[in-house]
Protein backbone atom coordinates (compact mmCIF):
# COMPACT_ATOMS: atom_id res chain seq x y z
CA UNK A 1 0.00 0.00 0.00
CA UNK A 2 1.39 3.49 -0.75
CA UNK A 3 3.11 5.41 1.86
CA UNK A 4 3.52 2.19 4.08
CA UNK A 5 5.28 -0.57 1.61
CA UNK A 6 7.98 2.40 0.97
CA UNK A 7 8.75 2.94 4.34
CA UNK A 8 9.44 -1.23 4.79
CA UNK A 9 12.42 -1.01 2.83
CA UNK A 10 14.65 -3.43 4.51
CA UNK A 11 18.22 -2.50 2.62
CA UNK A 12 17.32 1.17 3.90
CA UNK A 13 16.23 0.10 7.63
CA UNK A 14 20.07 -1.89 7.53
CA UNK A 15 21.88 1.63 6.44
CA UNK A 16 19.74 3.15 9.24
CA UNK A 17 20.62 1.21 12.06
CA UNK A 18 24.10 1.42 10.27
CA UNK A 19 23.96 4.93 10.92
CA UNK A 20 22.63 5.10 14.26
CA UNK A 21 25.36 2.55 15.78
CA UNK A 22 27.98 5.20 14.39
CA UNK A 23 26.25 7.84 16.16
CA UNK A 24 25.10 5.46 19.75
CA UNK A 25 28.46 6.41 22.21
CA UNK A 26 27.03 5.80 25.50
CA UNK A 27 23.88 4.29 26.85
CA UNK A 28 20.74 6.07 26.08
CA UNK A 29 17.57 5.12 27.16
CA UNK A 30 14.53 5.58 25.10
CA UNK A 31 10.40 5.03 25.53
CA UNK A 32 8.01 4.74 23.06
CA UNK A 33 5.02 6.04 24.13
CA UNK A 34 2.21 4.83 21.96
CA UNK A 35 1.28 0.85 21.98
CA UNK A 36 1.31 1.49 18.04
CA UNK A 37 4.92 1.24 18.16
CA UNK A 38 5.65 -1.24 21.07
CA UNK A 39 3.79 -3.39 18.53
CA UNK A 40 5.85 -2.18 15.43
CA UNK A 41 9.31 -2.41 17.17
CA UNK A 42 8.83 -5.87 18.32
CA UNK A 43 7.22 -7.23 15.17
CA UNK A 44 9.66 -5.64 12.92
CA UNK A 45 12.67 -6.76 15.17
CA UNK A 46 13.99 -2.91 15.85
CA UNK A 47 15.04 -3.94 18.88
CA UNK A 48 17.76 -6.30 17.57
CA UNK A 49 18.20 -3.63 14.62
CA UNK A 50 19.76 -1.03 17.07
CA UNK A 51 22.89 -1.08 18.87
CA UNK A 52 23.27 -2.26 22.28
CA UNK A 53 23.54 1.45 23.55
CA UNK A 54 20.21 1.95 22.90
CA UNK A 55 17.68 0.68 25.69
CA UNK A 56 13.67 0.34 24.55
CA UNK A 57 10.97 0.60 27.04
CA UNK A 58 7.54 0.65 26.76
CA UNK A 59 4.79 3.22 27.95
CA UNK A 60 1.71 4.01 28.70
CA UNK A 61 0.07 4.85 25.59
CA UNK A 62 -2.20 2.10 25.31
CA UNK A 63 -6.09 3.12 25.89
CA UNK A 64 -7.38 0.39 26.98
CA UNK A 65 -4.70 -0.87 29.34
CA UNK A 66 -4.58 2.32 30.89
CA UNK A 67 -8.01 2.70 31.65
CA UNK A 68 -8.45 1.61 35.47
CA UNK A 69 -10.52 -1.11 36.97
CA UNK A 70 -12.65 1.35 38.45
CA UNK A 71 -13.52 2.63 35.41
CA UNK A 72 -14.32 -0.68 33.80
CA UNK A 73 -16.29 -1.86 36.85
CA UNK A 74 -18.70 1.25 36.22
CA UNK A 75 -18.99 0.54 32.52
CA UNK A 76 -19.85 -3.05 33.08
CA UNK A 77 -22.42 -1.66 35.79
CA UNK A 78 -24.11 0.95 32.45
CA UNK A 79 -24.37 -2.35 30.36
CA UNK A 80 -26.46 -4.19 33.17
CA UNK A 81 -29.43 -1.00 33.76
CA UNK A 82 -32.06 -1.99 32.16
CA UNK A 83 -32.70 -0.39 28.53
CA UNK A 84 -29.23 0.31 27.87
CA UNK A 85 -27.18 -0.63 24.63
CA UNK A 86 -23.13 -0.10 25.05
CA UNK A 87 -21.55 0.24 22.05
CA UNK A 88 -17.50 0.15 22.40
CA UNK A 89 -14.36 -0.88 20.60
CA UNK A 90 -13.36 -4.70 20.35
CA UNK A 91 -10.56 -4.64 22.45
CA UNK A 92 -12.56 -3.55 25.51
CA UNK A 93 -14.95 -6.69 25.54
CA UNK A 94 -12.11 -9.08 27.47
CA UNK A 95 -10.78 -6.67 29.66
CA UNK A 96 -10.91 -7.59 33.04
CA UNK A 97 -12.73 -5.57 35.80
CA UNK A 98 -12.66 -6.26 39.60
CA UNK A 99 -15.76 -9.35 39.09
CA UNK A 100 -16.41 -9.39 35.68
CA UNK A 101 -15.96 -8.36 31.99
CA UNK A 102 -17.90 -6.42 29.31
CA UNK A 103 -17.99 -9.71 27.71
CA UNK A 104 -19.06 -11.92 30.50
CA UNK A 105 -22.11 -9.09 31.15
CA UNK A 106 -23.26 -9.63 27.21
CA UNK A 107 -23.28 -13.20 28.26
CA UNK A 108 -25.17 -12.89 30.77
CA UNK A 109 -27.80 -10.95 28.94
CA UNK A 110 -26.30 -6.66 28.75
CA UNK A 111 -27.11 -5.46 25.23
CA UNK A 112 -23.11 -4.72 23.88
CA UNK A 113 -22.31 -4.10 20.77
CA UNK A 114 -18.67 -3.70 18.84
CA UNK A 115 -18.74 -0.76 16.65
CA UNK A 116 -15.66 0.38 14.55
CA UNK A 117 -17.00 3.59 14.53
CA UNK A 118 -18.51 6.47 16.55
CA UNK A 119 -20.95 7.04 13.42
CA UNK A 120 -22.00 3.63 14.20
CA UNK A 121 -22.67 4.42 17.79
CA UNK A 122 -25.06 7.22 16.64
CA UNK A 123 -26.54 5.20 13.91
CA UNK A 124 -27.15 2.09 16.51
CA UNK A 125 -28.83 5.38 18.45
CA UNK A 126 -30.85 6.18 16.08
CA UNK A 127 -32.41 3.06 14.97
CA UNK A 128 -33.28 2.19 19.01
CA UNK A 129 -35.19 5.24 20.10
CA UNK A 130 -36.79 3.62 22.69
CA UNK A 131 -33.43 2.68 24.24
CA UNK A 132 -29.98 4.49 26.00
CA UNK A 133 -26.75 3.71 23.79
CA UNK A 134 -23.93 4.69 25.69
CA UNK A 135 -20.38 4.67 24.00
CA UNK A 136 -17.71 3.81 26.14
CA UNK A 137 -15.03 6.50 24.89
CA UNK A 138 -11.79 5.71 25.48
CA UNK A 139 -8.45 6.78 23.59
CA UNK A 140 -6.47 9.54 23.47
CA UNK A 141 -6.30 12.77 21.66
CA UNK A 142 -6.43 10.63 18.21
CA UNK A 143 -9.77 9.53 19.21
CA UNK A 144 -11.45 12.32 20.67
CA UNK A 145 -12.20 14.87 17.92
CA UNK A 146 -14.11 11.34 16.57
CA UNK A 147 -16.32 11.43 19.61
CA UNK A 148 -16.72 15.27 19.88
CA UNK A 149 -17.78 14.61 16.30
CA UNK A 150 -20.17 12.29 17.08
CA UNK A 151 -21.95 14.36 20.12
CA UNK A 152 -22.37 16.88 17.88
CA UNK A 153 -23.87 15.38 15.45
CA UNK A 154 -26.11 13.76 17.95
CA UNK A 155 -27.22 17.43 19.32
CA UNK A 156 -27.13 18.69 15.72
CA UNK A 157 -29.60 16.19 14.70
CA UNK A 158 -31.27 16.18 18.21
CA UNK A 159 -30.92 12.25 19.19
CA UNK A 160 -31.32 12.61 22.70
CA UNK A 161 -30.83 8.58 23.66
CA UNK A 162 -27.61 8.87 23.01
CA UNK A 163 -24.77 9.50 25.57
CA UNK A 164 -21.19 8.65 26.18
CA UNK A 165 -19.07 7.70 29.07
CA UNK A 166 -15.91 9.80 28.65
CA UNK A 167 -12.94 7.95 29.81
CA UNK A 168 -10.63 9.72 27.22
CA UNK A 169 -7.22 10.66 28.15
CA UNK A 170 -4.88 13.21 27.18
CA UNK A 171 -0.50 12.18 26.09
CA UNK A 172 1.42 15.39 27.59
CA UNK A 173 -0.30 15.72 30.80
CA UNK A 174 0.58 12.02 31.77
CA UNK A 175 4.33 12.29 29.96
CA UNK A 176 4.61 14.93 32.60
CA UNK A 177 3.43 12.55 35.50
CA UNK A 178 5.70 9.99 34.46
CA UNK A 179 8.89 12.02 34.20
CA UNK A 180 7.80 13.95 37.44
CA UNK A 181 7.78 10.47 38.93
CA UNK A 182 11.63 9.83 38.13
CA UNK A 183 11.00 6.48 38.53
CA UNK A 184 12.39 5.43 35.35
CA UNK A 185 15.25 7.20 33.96
CA UNK A 186 15.03 8.37 30.07
CA UNK A 187 16.84 10.41 27.47
CA UNK A 188 14.26 10.38 25.18
CA UNK A 189 10.59 9.86 23.81
CA UNK A 190 9.44 8.60 20.59
CA UNK A 191 6.50 10.73 20.37
CA UNK A 192 3.14 9.24 19.41
CA UNK A 193 2.70 9.88 15.78
CA UNK A 194 -1.43 9.78 15.58
CA UNK A 195 -1.81 11.71 18.39
CA UNK A 196 0.48 14.08 17.11
CA UNK A 197 -1.73 14.55 13.91
CA UNK A 198 -4.00 16.16 16.17
CA UNK A 199 -2.35 18.30 18.54
CA UNK A 200 1.14 19.16 16.82
CA UNK A 201 4.44 19.16 18.05
CA UNK A 202 4.21 22.40 20.45
CA UNK A 203 2.70 20.46 23.32
CA UNK A 204 5.85 18.37 23.83
CA UNK A 205 8.16 21.55 24.43
CA UNK A 206 7.92 21.43 27.32
CA UNK A 207 9.92 18.06 28.10
CA UNK A 208 13.08 18.91 26.42
CA UNK A 209 12.62 22.24 28.16
CA UNK A 210 11.82 21.02 31.81
CA UNK A 211 13.22 17.77 32.03
CA UNK A 212 16.04 17.67 29.48
CA UNK A 213 14.54 14.48 27.69
CA UNK A 214 14.76 14.32 23.74
CA UNK A 215 11.26 14.54 21.97
CA UNK A 216 10.84 13.03 18.31
CA UNK A 217 7.43 12.23 16.66
CA UNK A 218 7.61 9.22 14.28
CA UNK A 219 5.13 7.52 12.32
CA UNK A 220 4.47 3.55 12.83
CA UNK A 221 6.64 1.63 10.18
CA UNK A 222 10.15 0.39 10.38
CA UNK A 223 12.05 3.08 8.60
CA UNK A 224 9.85 5.94 10.70
CA UNK A 225 10.76 4.43 13.81
CA UNK A 226 14.17 3.73 12.72
CA UNK A 227 14.86 7.54 11.62
CA UNK A 228 13.53 8.70 14.97
CA UNK A 229 15.64 6.41 17.14
CA UNK A 230 18.52 8.28 14.76
CA UNK A 231 17.43 11.66 15.63
CA UNK A 232 16.81 10.77 19.07
CA UNK A 233 20.58 9.64 19.77
CA UNK A 234 21.80 12.73 17.78
CA UNK A 235 20.18 14.84 20.20
CA UNK A 236 21.12 12.92 22.77
CA UNK A 237 24.78 12.67 21.94
CA UNK A 238 25.42 16.32 21.27
CA UNK A 239 23.05 17.04 24.17
CA UNK A 240 20.63 19.24 22.90
CA UNK A 241 17.33 17.71 23.55
CA UNK A 242 14.36 19.53 21.77
CA UNK A 243 11.15 18.41 19.58
CA UNK A 244 11.23 17.15 16.19
CA UNK A 245 9.43 16.17 13.78
CA UNK A 246 10.13 12.34 12.42
CA UNK A 247 6.52 11.64 10.67
CA UNK A 248 6.15 14.86 8.03
CA UNK A 249 4.08 13.30 5.75
CA UNK A 250 1.18 13.09 8.87
CA UNK A 251 2.10 15.90 11.39
CA UNK A 252 2.36 19.87 11.08
CA UNK A 253 3.95 21.86 13.86
CA UNK A 254 0.27 23.03 14.39
CA UNK A 255 -1.71 19.96 14.27
CA UNK A 256 -4.90 19.38 13.41
CA UNK A 257 -7.06 22.82 14.00
CA UNK A 258 -10.21 21.55 13.18
CA UNK A 259 -9.81 18.62 15.23
CA UNK A 260 -8.49 20.63 18.39
CA UNK A 261 -12.16 23.11 17.65
CA UNK A 262 -13.79 20.20 18.21
CA UNK A 263 -12.47 18.58 20.82
CA UNK A 264 -12.43 22.25 22.83
CA UNK A 265 -15.96 22.92 21.75
CA UNK A 266 -17.18 19.62 23.30
CA UNK A 267 -14.91 18.89 26.17
CA UNK A 268 -12.93 20.27 29.05
CA UNK A 269 -9.54 19.13 30.94
CA UNK A 270 -10.20 17.66 34.08
CA UNK A 271 -8.25 14.43 36.51
CA UNK A 272 -8.46 11.03 34.74
CA UNK A 273 -8.06 7.70 36.85
CA UNK A 274 -4.86 5.82 34.90
CA UNK A 275 -3.85 2.38 35.62
CA UNK A 276 -0.74 1.94 37.41
CA UNK A 277 -0.83 5.78 37.76
CA UNK A 278 -3.74 7.20 39.69
CA UNK A 279 -5.49 10.36 39.53
CA UNK A 280 -3.50 12.57 37.18
CA UNK A 281 -4.63 16.21 37.12
CA UNK A 282 -5.74 17.25 33.51
CA UNK A 283 -5.45 14.37 31.99
CA UNK A 284 -8.65 13.68 31.25
CA UNK A 285 -11.61 14.97 28.80
CA UNK A 286 -14.88 15.76 30.66
CA UNK A 287 -17.87 16.96 28.45
CA UNK A 288 -18.42 20.54 29.24
CA UNK A 289 -22.00 20.92 30.61
CA UNK A 290 -23.63 22.74 27.38
CA UNK A 291 -23.29 19.04 26.01
CA UNK A 292 -24.27 17.32 29.59
CA UNK A 293 -27.42 15.42 28.11
CA UNK A 294 -24.92 13.46 26.09
CA UNK A 295 -22.50 12.60 29.14
CA UNK A 296 -23.36 9.10 30.41
CA UNK A 297 -21.64 10.07 33.82
CA UNK A 298 -23.82 12.56 34.62
CA UNK A 299 -27.44 10.81 32.66
CA UNK A 300 -26.39 7.43 35.11
CA UNK A 301 -25.06 8.93 38.04
CA UNK A 302 -27.62 7.91 40.45
CA UNK A 303 -28.59 4.62 38.64
CA UNK A 304 -25.11 3.84 38.63
CA UNK A 305 -24.49 3.94 42.30
CA UNK A 306 -27.36 1.78 42.59
CA UNK A 307 -26.32 -0.51 40.47
CA UNK A 308 -22.25 -1.01 41.40
CA UNK A 309 -23.50 -1.77 44.94
CA UNK A 310 -20.59 0.19 46.54
CA UNK A 311 -18.07 -2.97 46.20
CA UNK A 312 -14.84 -2.44 46.25
CA UNK A 313 -12.48 -2.35 43.19
CA UNK A 314 -10.09 -5.63 43.07
CA UNK A 315 -7.16 -5.49 40.43
CA UNK A 316 -6.19 -8.73 38.83
CA UNK A 317 -3.48 -10.21 41.68
CA UNK A 318 0.12 -10.62 40.68
CA UNK A 319 -0.49 -8.95 37.46
CA UNK A 320 2.08 -5.72 36.80
CA UNK A 321 0.38 -3.70 34.01
CA UNK A 322 0.55 -0.89 35.98
CA UNK A 323 4.71 -1.23 36.09
CA UNK A 324 4.68 -1.80 32.39
CA UNK A 325 2.50 0.92 31.57
CA UNK A 326 5.38 2.95 33.97
CA UNK A 327 7.83 1.58 31.95
CA UNK A 328 9.03 0.22 34.86
CA UNK A 329 9.27 -3.35 34.26
CA UNK A 330 9.19 -5.52 30.39
CA UNK A 331 6.29 -8.22 30.40
CA UNK A 332 9.10 -10.80 30.43
CA UNK A 333 9.58 -9.60 34.67
CA UNK A 334 5.86 -10.71 35.00
CA UNK A 335 5.55 -14.25 36.86
CA UNK A 336 2.56 -14.70 35.20
CA UNK A 337 3.23 -13.81 31.59
CA UNK A 338 2.74 -16.97 29.31
CA UNK A 339 2.29 -19.23 31.34
CA UNK A 340 -0.39 -18.34 33.56
CA UNK A 341 -1.80 -15.15 31.44
CA UNK A 342 -2.07 -15.59 27.71
CA UNK A 343 -3.99 -14.08 24.66
CA UNK A 344 -6.57 -16.45 25.14
CA UNK A 345 -7.36 -16.03 29.07
CA UNK A 346 -5.73 -12.73 29.77
CA UNK A 347 -4.91 -11.52 33.25
CA UNK A 348 -4.60 -7.74 32.46
CA UNK A 349 -5.21 -5.79 29.65
CA UNK A 350 -1.46 -5.33 28.33
CA UNK A 351 -2.60 -8.97 26.99
CA UNK A 352 -5.89 -8.52 26.04
CA UNK A 353 -5.24 -5.45 24.04
CA UNK A 354 -3.76 -5.46 20.72
CA UNK A 355 -1.40 -2.91 21.29
CA UNK A 356 -0.87 -3.87 24.67
CA UNK A 357 2.89 -4.85 25.33
CA UNK A 358 2.58 -8.07 27.20
CA UNK A 359 0.69 -9.18 23.69
CA UNK A 360 3.34 -7.42 22.03
CA UNK A 361 5.90 -9.79 23.64
CA UNK A 362 3.29 -12.80 23.38
CA UNK A 363 3.67 -12.55 19.72
CA UNK A 364 7.07 -11.63 18.67
CA UNK A 365 9.07 -12.71 22.13
CA UNK A 366 10.36 -16.00 21.94
CA UNK B 1 -5.90 2.23 19.01
CA UNK B 2 -3.98 4.95 17.59
CA UNK B 3 -4.06 3.10 14.70
CA UNK B 4 -4.60 5.00 11.32
CA UNK B 5 -4.01 4.29 7.78
CA UNK B 6 -3.48 5.72 4.76
CA UNK B 7 -6.09 5.54 2.26
CA UNK B 8 -6.93 7.35 -1.28
CA UNK B 9 -10.08 9.23 -1.51
CA UNK B 10 -12.29 8.82 -4.46
CA UNK B 11 -15.32 10.70 -3.99
CA UNK B 12 -16.57 13.18 -1.69
CA UNK B 13 -19.77 14.27 -0.35
CA UNK B 14 -20.62 16.93 1.84
CA UNK B 15 -19.04 15.97 5.24
CA UNK B 16 -18.35 12.38 3.73
CA UNK B 17 -15.91 10.51 1.17
CA UNK B 18 -15.20 7.61 -0.45
CA UNK B 19 -11.78 5.79 -0.01
CA UNK B 20 -10.62 2.98 -1.32
CA UNK B 21 -8.43 0.37 0.99
CA UNK B 22 -7.00 -2.53 -1.26
CA UNK B 23 -9.81 -1.89 -3.76
CA UNK B 24 -12.61 -1.81 -1.72
CA UNK B 25 -14.55 1.19 -0.99
CA UNK B 26 -15.39 2.60 2.08
CA UNK B 27 -17.44 5.93 3.53
CA UNK B 28 -14.71 8.06 5.86
CA UNK B 29 -16.17 10.88 7.18
CA UNK B 30 -13.97 13.96 6.73
CA UNK B 31 -15.40 16.57 9.43
CA UNK B 32 -11.82 16.73 11.09
CA UNK B 33 -10.37 17.61 7.73
CA UNK B 34 -12.43 19.43 5.85
CA UNK B 35 -9.68 20.88 3.43
CA UNK B 36 -9.39 17.22 1.59
CA UNK B 37 -9.39 16.90 -2.01
CA UNK B 38 -10.23 14.09 -4.16
CA UNK B 39 -7.78 12.32 -4.83
CA UNK B 40 -5.74 13.28 -1.62
CA UNK B 41 -4.60 10.06 0.87
CA UNK B 42 -6.10 10.24 4.15
CA UNK B 43 -5.28 9.05 7.20
CA UNK B 44 -8.28 6.84 8.55
CA UNK B 45 -8.82 6.77 11.80
CA UNK B 46 -12.10 4.42 13.06
CA UNK B 47 -13.92 5.28 10.35
CA UNK B 48 -12.37 9.37 10.38
CA UNK B 49 -10.16 11.31 8.08
CA UNK B 50 -7.43 12.82 10.78
CA UNK B 51 -5.07 13.65 8.83
CA UNK B 52 -4.04 14.74 5.03
CA UNK B 53 -1.00 13.24 3.68
CA UNK B 54 1.11 15.43 2.95
CA UNK B 55 2.66 13.56 -0.50
CA UNK B 56 5.60 16.51 -0.97
CA UNK B 57 6.50 15.43 2.86
CA UNK B 58 6.38 11.71 2.27
CA UNK B 59 8.49 11.97 -1.16
CA UNK B 60 11.15 13.96 0.68
CA UNK B 61 11.43 11.61 3.76
CA UNK B 62 12.05 8.99 1.56
CA UNK B 63 14.93 10.79 -0.70
CA UNK B 64 16.67 11.74 2.80
CA UNK B 65 16.48 8.22 4.13
CA UNK B 66 18.40 7.42 0.57
CA UNK B 67 20.75 9.50 0.79
CA UNK B 68 21.19 8.86 4.40
CA UNK B 69 21.97 5.26 3.47
CA UNK B 70 24.17 5.68 0.58
CA UNK B 71 26.12 8.13 2.39
CA UNK B 72 26.86 5.58 5.10
CA UNK B 73 27.66 2.82 2.17
CA UNK B 74 30.28 4.76 1.02
CA UNK B 75 32.35 4.87 4.77
S1 LIG C 1 1.63 -10.77 31.47
FE1 LIG C 1 -0.54 -10.68 32.04
S2 LIG C 1 -0.55 -10.65 34.25
FE2 LIG C 1 1.52 -10.10 33.60
S3 LIG C 1 1.54 -7.87 33.48
FE3 LIG C 1 1.00 -8.63 31.45
S4 LIG C 1 -1.25 -8.66 31.45
FE4 LIG C 1 -0.62 -8.52 33.60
Amino acid sequence: MKFIDEYQDSKLAKGLAGRIAGRSTKPVRLMEFCGGHTHAILRYGIRQLVPKTVEMRSGPGCPVCVTATADLDKSIALAHLPEVIITTFGDMMRVPGSYSSLQQAKAEGADIRIVYSTTDAVEIAKANPEKSVIFIGIGFETTAPTIAASIIKAQQEKIENFQVLSLNKLTPPVMKALLGLGEVKLDGIICPGHVSVIIGSYPYKFIPQNYGVACVISGFEPLDILLCIDKLVEQFENGQPRVEIAYLRGVKPEGNRKALQLMEEVFETGEANWRGIGIVPQSGLKIKRKYECFDAEKAFSGLLRFARNDKPVREPKECRCGDVIRGAATPLECKLFRRVCTPESPVGPCMVSSEGACAAYYQFCG
Amino acid sequence: MCLAIPVKVVSIEGNEAEAEIAGVKRRVSIVLTPEVKLGDYVLLHTGYAIGVVDEAEAEETLKLLEEIVSLSEVH
